[in-house]
């Protein structure tokens, strides 16, 4: 009898994962593209006077962020499900939520990641410079797992359901308003000059206990899917 | 060895099935049957541990399999409607995936040999099983079972949508399987040609 | 108590004892809200600083109150069912969310009909509001992911599973929107800083909650005969349906 160790069995989920991204590179450009054209409706939308789009940084970089994230929610699990991978991956002997963790991970690599390596230059359009440049940075670096770790579970409890987008949405947004909190009150309190690091904390802890117990959560939601 | 004891079970508003108790001993298959709608994959599933029945229990080793959870599953294969493998990948890739998932051997040239076995040629067996016929993507998520060292395994219908020779294929790979003292729990419409003393039925009515 | 508690458990004999509890609770609802309504509105000084007004408080805070404790309640009832797979448990958080969602929407309600004569807004971004809006939202999302699900025990099962993650978020939503509130400072308006007490007014408040409490029960009793009802028309209810009452149902 053979049993994969669980390390093995988080890196085949993983590779598999970026495999299937890396024949469907597009999934990438699109979580891009989305961000830098939301970010700069606002703008349009708004005015280009430089103060007050530095005022409104923060908050809409973050937003758009986090709906990037909303919207790639739907590919984390739908496509494993319809082909029966996802009850595959139920039945391997390792815990589902380490499992659960690879796969939000590689979902991160994929449309969280690429968000956090152009927000820089997003934040330059907005005029945000220097010091709160790299706190925007961090922050979502900090702040986009989190938020992928918390929507899996939206996404798993509402896997195959008429109309899921929609519902996903009502769902997580409630879930998301702390790290939005957090993460946008990062980059407005360097702005302000009192530091970062209090939000920036705040936006660790809710790091760690998304990871203690979302993909948990998420585990349990997959199981209930799957009946 | 395997046993179902009083079990239960129904779909949303249907009760399927109620009070079956069986046992698989090493060496045998047990051919679940029964009429389209009468319960035989959610029968499977609950052999899985996917569904919950609504009553009985379901023993390996005579130990719940509610308790031993992972000790569990890592003693079964699992082939059910759905392929389980991915329209981007190549038959190779899918493979290789599944056998490392499952902690079998994967290197490249036992997983061609495995493809080969279940029938399919050479020349498809690096392209995007996307392109490939419904019979020949069920055939490579039947080529698990050529890579499987498990003892049990839970089959749904497998010889739907294969041919003559692949049914063959699929026939022999089972025989061998049973001779090693594995078992076997297949739901099916059709007739297996196995030696009789090695098959037991069971006919799921409503 | 000599009473055997567990004969109840099962929703065909809850039925009826929950239709015999229903007057009494709502009787002293309807008693209690009358008495904490004439304390708030008629008896309770006038405020100091803004005026006859504030007396909305007297429905906003209890309201908000029991938004919060329905949602640990029926957050409590949806994990009592997925420990136990009991049915019952899943029923009754079924039943409260409907009345949780209402009290947050009147806590909302009244919140604005008090904010717009004492800071001239219908709507503040305060600590405590926006909480409750975003508690709403939690509320409207476990009905509808209910909603959307058709299969009964999917639909229990997930809808439970999201009430415990959201009780989870609650206090996590109330520290957030507290230290939001003091990030962005010029946000002076906080309907935390609400009047001193007197005695009359912690009086009608408690009593306005108690009442409230009495409503929901009796509204969450209602509701659960309904759910029993309901359900009770399917067929596969209990291992004790035959396979001949599943065909004579159809």
């Amino acid at each position: 009898m053979s049993q994969p160790s669980m390390s093995e069995a988080l890196r085949g989920v993983v590779r598999r994962d970026l495999l299937l991204a890396m024949r469907h590179r597009s999934d990438v450009a699109m979580s891009v593209f989305f961000v830098v054209i939301v970010a700069s409706l606002f703008p349009l939308g708004v005015g280009p006077e430089p103060a007050v789009l530095r005022m409104i940084a923060s908050g809409v970089l973050w937003v758009t962020a986090l709906l990037a994230c909303l919207l790639s929610l739907g590919r984390l699990f739908t496509a494993d499900y319809l082909d029966g991978v996802l009850e595959q991956t139920l039945l391997i002997p390792q815990p589902l939520a380490v499992l659960v963790v690879g796969k939000v991970f590689a979902h991160w690599v994929i449309s969280g990641l690429p968000v956090v390596l152009l927000s820089p230059l997003l934040g330059l359009q907005f005029g945000l410079g220097g010091d709160s440049l790299g706190v925007l940075t961090l922050s979502l670096l900090l702040g986009t797992p989190t938020l992928s770790m918390i929507g899996a579970i939206g996404a798993a409890l509402t896997l195959g359901l008429r109309g899921s987008g929609l519902l996903v949405a009502l769902l997580v947004l409630p879930l998301f308003v702390p790290v939005l909190i957090f993460g946008a009150g990062a980059v407005t309190s360097s702005l302000a000059g009192i530091g970062s690091e209090a939000n920036l904390s705040l936006l660790g802890a809710c790091f760690l206990l998304s990871l203690a117990f979302a993909p948990w959560a998420t585990a349990v939601a997959l199981r209930i899917a799957l009946e | 060895m395997f046993q179902t004891v009083s079990l239960s079970g129904s779909r949303g508003e249907r009760q399927l099935f109620s009070d079956i108790s069986v046992t698989v001993k090493p060496g045998t298959l047990l051919a679940v049957m029964g009429a389209n709608g009468s319960g035989k994959t959610s029968f499977l599933r609950m052999l899985c541990g996917l569904l919950l029945p609504d009553g009985g229990a379901i023993l390996w080793q005579e130990k719940d399999i509610r308790q031993l959870k992972e000790l569990y599953t890592a003693q079964l294969t699992y082939i059910g409607h759905l392929n389980g493998i991915k329209d981007e990948l190549t038959p190779v890739e899918n493979l290789k995936v599944s056998a490392w998932l499952a902690g079998d051997e994967s290197s490249g040239a036992i997983v061609q040999k495995a493809l080969e076995a279940v029938g399919l040629e050479q020349s498809v067996h690096r392209l995007p099983t996307r392109v490939l016929s419904q019979g020949q993507k069920r055939r490579v998520a039947l080529a698990r079972l050529w890579l499987s060292t498990r003892p049990l395994w839970l089959l749904d219908e497998p010889f739907a949508s294969l041919d003559v020779a692949a049914t063959s294929y699929l026939t022999q790979r089972l025989q061998s399987h049973l001779s090693n003292g594995g078992m076997v729990v297949v739901a099916t419409h059709q007739e297996i040609a196995l030696p009789t003393d090695s098959v037991q039925h069971l006919r799921l009515a409503r | 108590m000599g009473i055997n508690w567990f004969k109840y458990s099962s929703p065909q004999a809850f039925h009826p004892l929950a239709g015999r509890m229903i007057p009494w609770f709502s009787a002293a609802a309807l008693a209690l809200i009358g008495i904490g309504l004439y304390i708030g509105f008629f008896v309770a000084p006038t405020d100091f600083q803004q005026g006859d007004a504030y007396r909305i408080i007297f429905v906003h805070v209890p309201a908000a109150w029991m938004s919060m404790f329905l949602y640990v309640i029926m957050a409590a009832w949806a994990g009592l069912g997925l420990g136990l797979n009991a049915r019952p448990s899943f029923m009754m958080a079924q039943a409260i969310a409907p009345t949780g969602a209402m009290f947050t929407f009147l806590a909302l309600l009244t919140g604005a009909m008090w904010g717009k004569p004492t800071w001239g807004a219908w709507w503040v971004w305060d600590a405590r509001l926006t909480s409750e809006l975003i508690l709403l939202f939690q509320y409207i999302g476990i009905i509808l992911l209910r909603a959307s699900i058709d299969d009964l025990r999917r639909a229990d099962r997930a809808s439970a599973v999201f009430a415990l993650v959201g009780v989870v978020n609650v206090p996590i939503i109330y520290f957030s929107v507290r230290w939001w509130n003091t990030l962005h400072q010029g946000a002076s308006v906080s309907m935390t800083a609400s009047p001193k007490m007197a005695a009359t007014m912690v009086t009608a408040m408690l009593v306005m909650t108690l009442g409230f409490w009495m409503y929901s029960i009796a509204v969450t009793l209602a509701r659960v005969r309904c759910v029993i009802a309901e359900r009770e028309r399917q067929p596969s209810w209990g291992k004790n349906s035959s396979i001949q009452e599943v065909a004579e149902a159809r």
